[in-house]
């Protein structure tokens, strides 16, 4: 997946959080890092089409984001929230198959063998009836990920799934990404967990104040920081780490 | 002691002790009230079919202002929750004056202030149309209050989760917003109309022939105050236990919600 940031510009309230952003990559595995604040999120939802930036361009290879193609742009890739993301009046089966039904024009007989099939391979088949309140949080962040892939989108968002789960639960969460990354699933992941970024993602960027900071493949980064930022970045990070 | 093994048996034998012990005291009370003031319950004038037949009147009457006035303020109470997030001033001003007066005052003095204006004024000279009007002004205050509780406890995120499917603003409305609003709604909007139900009894003040308004002339006629509103407080009960059920159906079948 070829991916192109021009100029990108954000304010929310006269502030800026992102400022002239570029990148080009092909990218197959892409982690975002930084603190909290630093434009990351901001940054995620603008190539999800979630969120229209003031100036500057997205394009996904030949899928370019624009005001009045936004709903058919949004169609074509998978989005997972931090939490909160599946519909709370609907059961994990139904959160899976009314996306198919109503945005992918799946039968519904068609809708719910895919919807089994997924949650049956990801050990949730016994939660398919249960509403997203009686589900635990890493059940639920797992189900809102099969939501996002069910329809084989191009490219897969995710915006800190594990930052509001126990370590339990985060490496359930992580596994599966990981499973879905080994069938060839393409995906962009906000995260703090730098474990994953380094083993799982081939590249990074490491977002910081409104800007890319530093970006390259993940192994090259992590051995050999150059910033003085990303190096105080990941010395505060890593310091409880072994 | 008959020792009882099975749990589920026990527990169905302790509920009806309970219901019963429940009766037991509130029968006692009543009969120990009719003691004290030397009544002795008297039926015998439901035996008149002039007063079984007002009283049939006055049931139906009550549960047709009911109805139509459930249908009215629910309108009302829509377009007034509209009113107060919408982000013209005059509209939001309008409706919080509308929903404090209402809520700040007591039906009482609106039935009569209402029925003065609404009736002299503008010749509404139909006491049902009269009723069911200012019925409807008074409960769509509180039909609008509980809309707009539900409309701002609704989670942007859901929203956006719908953009990030994919869905349309129509298919946003119709799959998400709307069926989350129905069940944050209707269990509390079942438990209004059982209100509706007992203030529209306050429209016999105008002389509307609604239930309370037959019993008052009833009793008038056969000084049985005691078995007059007696009777009264069953006919009212028949309408909204039934109701009360029904919301609490609604509040257990959509209790995933909150």
């Amino acid at each position: 997946m070829q991916i192109n940031i021009k100029n990108l510009n954000m304010t929310f309230d006269d502030q800026i959080v992102l400022d002239n952003v570029n990148y080009s990559q092909d990218i197959k595995t892409l982690a975002i890092i930084g603190s909290s604040g630093g434009g990351k999120s901001t940054l995620l939802r603008i190539v999800a089409g979630l969120l229209t930036p003031i100036s500057g361009s997205v394009k996904l290879d030949d899928l370019t984001f624009e005001k009045n193609n936004a709903v058919n742009y949004r169609r074509q890739l998978g989005y997972v929230f931090q939490n909160g993301g599946l519909f709370s009046h609907m059961t994990a089966l139904k959160n899976i198959t009314m996306p198919l039904i109503k945005v992918h024009d799946y039968d519904p007989k068609e809708a719910e063998k895919t919807a089994e099939g997924l949650l049956k391979r990801f050990n949730l088949y016994e939660e398919r009836n249960k509403y997203p309140a009686e589900l635990s949080g890493g059940e639920r962040q797992r189900i809102a990920i099969i939501r996002a892939i069910a329809s084989k989108p191009r490219l897969l968002l995710l915006d800190e799934p594990t930052s509001a789960l126990d370590p339990i639960y985060t490496n359930e969460v992580l596994n599966l990404v990981n499973e879905l990354r080994e069938d060839g699933v393409h995906f962009i992941i906000v995260t703090h967990e730098l474990g994953f970024a380094k083993k799982a993602c081939e590249d990074l960027i490491f977002v910081d104040n409104s800007k890319i900071v530093e970006c390259g493949k993940s192994k090259d980064i992590f051995a050999n920081p150059k910033t003085p930022e990303l190096k105080n970045f990941l010395a505060h990070v890593l310091e409880w780490n072994a | 002691m008959i020792k009882i093994k099975n749990k589920r048996m026990r527990n169905i034998l302790l509920s009806i002790l309970n219901a019963a012990l429940v009766a037991v005291v509130i029968i006692g009370f009543i009969w120990v009230s009719l003691l004290l003031s030397n009544t002795a319950l008297n039926f015998t004038y439901l035996s008149t079919a002039a007063y079984r037949n007002n009283l049939w009147g006055g049931f139906l009457m009550t549960v047709g202002i009911s109805l139509a006035s459930l249908a009215l303020s629910l309108i009302i109470g829509i377009i007034t929750a509209l009113f107060k997030i919408s982000k013209v001033k005059f509209l939001r001003y309008f409706a919080t004056v509308y929903v404090e007066f209402i809520r700040g005052t007591p039906l009482i003095m609106q039935i009569f202030l209402f029925y003065y204006i609404i009736g002299t004024a503008w010749g509404i000279d139909q006491k049902f149309v009269a009723g069911v009007l200012i019925l409807s002004i008074f409960e769509g205050a509180y039909i609008a209050e509980i809309l707009r509780g539900s409309i701002l406890s609704l989670d942007s995120t859901q929203i956006e989760a719908a953009k990030a499917v994919g869905l349309t603003k129509s298919q946003t409305l119709k799959y998400v917003t709307l069926p989350q609003l129905t069940a944050r709604t209707l269990p509390s909007l079942t438990g209004q109309f059982s209100s509706i139900v007992k203030d529209s009894s306050l429209l016999s003040l105008i002389a509307l022939t609604e239930l309370t308004q037959v019993t008052r002339e009833i009793s008038a006629n056969t000084f049985l105050l005691f078995e007059n509103y007696l009777l009264l407080g069953v006919l009212y009960l028949l309408l909204t236990l039934p109701i009360s059920m029904l919301s609490k159906y609604f509040e257990k079948r959509y209790s995933y919600a909150n």
